[in-house]
């Protein structure tokens, strides 16, 4: 599957849920899949997102919370996966796009072609995870988890196939926390 | 000498109602104050620009957060505050403890403690140096800062001035 294809199976199963996007492509393409307030795309600070979007879920315990992280980014803040099961919030999915390579500057390699990150946040103390790598196991996976306690994983393994010709996010840094923070208190 | 508990309840006083952090020794006093209260509480941070990114999650979410840091953890977080907070927009009350000032402290502070200053005003980072008497002024500074220019602000901190706990 690509990564696009797994976007374009999650994006229909989104509803309010405050989402934050790790940096390069990943906030790239799901901007130009759906543009949504509730997205925060991060688009620097790699390895930030799981932190960011631990942050929202704590400050918001009855909001339902994502992160679309990518393996690049969890590899490069594994220590954030420890802080997530330790502050265990009820309300929080996190979800990796994982192609094995840092895509967004050449798909160079990172090293989750040997380590399966699912298995570390299981073993740092996430309730539940689960791995997947076709596009028709998305949606039971990701409603299975909506429903279960978190903070759950869901690790969507993809081919390196993103469009580089697709537009960035038009948004300025400003306009995407004031939509952001707008969809949540406001 | 300035009191940690007095501290901690001017922080909560000026409605700052979350907390992070790496320790510091120097800082020691005030992270146990953060964790003996059962109503706020302190979520230990495993590096500093982790801390910086859940200080701006929850800020996001509606909280007013503090992140509490040696000056080394400014180095580690540099670009979590020019790519993150200081393009978005997004505040936070820093307080940094200013190991190696005045070149008098172990071998590895010496130049943080040297450079911690310039970098601050060269990333553009605001600061005042917190002392026994300053303390009432700088948070409304900070407060300024935060909620007006929505930037963070870092309250620098010297060795003595805390009570220290180890
Ligand atoms: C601190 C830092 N180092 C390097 C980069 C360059 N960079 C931008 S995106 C990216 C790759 C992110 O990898 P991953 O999370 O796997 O996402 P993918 O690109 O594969 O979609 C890198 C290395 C950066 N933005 N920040
Ligand atoms: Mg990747």
């Amino acid at each position: 599957m690509k990564g696009i294809e797994a976007f374009e199976a999650l994006a229909p199963l989104l509803k309010n849920e405050p989402t934050v996007l790790a940096n390069g492509f990943i906030s790239r393409a799901f901007f130009n899949v759906t543009d949504r307030k509730e997205n925060f795309y991060m688009i620097g600070s790699m390895g930030l997102a799981s932190s960011i979007g631990l942050g929202v879920a704590l400050a918001q315990p009855e909001r339902k919370t994502l992160i679309l992280d990518g393996d690049g980014n969890v590899l490069m803040s594994m220590g954030t996966l420890a802080m997530i099961a330790t502050c265990a919030p009820k309300n929080l999915i996190h979800i990796v796009i994982d192609n094995e390579v840092y895509e967004s500057t050449g798909s160079q390699r990172t090293l989750s072609h040997e380590i399966k990150l699912e298995e570390v946040a299981k073993s740092s103390g996430y309730k539940q995870v689960m791995r997947v790598t076709r596009p028709e196991e998305i949606q039971p996976a990701y409603e299975k988890l909506y429903q279960a306690e978190g903070p759950v994983f869901l690790l969507i393994k993809v081919e390196p196939a993103f469009d580089a010709s697709q537009g960035r996010v038009t948004h300025t840094p400003e306009e995407i926390r004031d939509r952001f923070m707008e969809s949540i208190t406001g | 000498m300035l009191s940690s508990k007095i501290f901690v309840d001017k922080l909560r006083g000026n409605g700052f109602d979350f907390f992070t952090g790496v320790p510091c020794s120097l800082l020691s006093g005030l992270i146990a104050e953060l964790e003996a209260d059962q109503g706020i509480g302190y979520i230990p941070s495993v590096r500093e620009d982790a801390g910086v990114g859940l200080c701006a999650g929850a800020y996001m979410g509606g909280k007013q957060p503090v992140l509490l840091m040696q000056n080394s953890g400014f180095g580690y977080s540099l670009n979590a505050f020019t790519s993150l907070n200081l393009i978005y927009n997004i505040p936070v009350l820093v307080i940094m403890s200013w190991r190696g000032c005045g070149g008098n402290d172990a071998p590895e502070h010496i130049i943080m403690g040297d450079i911690n200053e310039p970098l601050l005003k060269t990333s553009g980072m605001e600061y005042s140096v917190l002392d026994e008497n300053n303390a009432d002024q700088v948070l409304t500074t900070a407060l300024k800062k935060i909620n007006d220019e929505k930037v963070p602000y870092t309250l620098l901190v010297k060795k003595g001035l805390f009570d220290e706990r180890h």
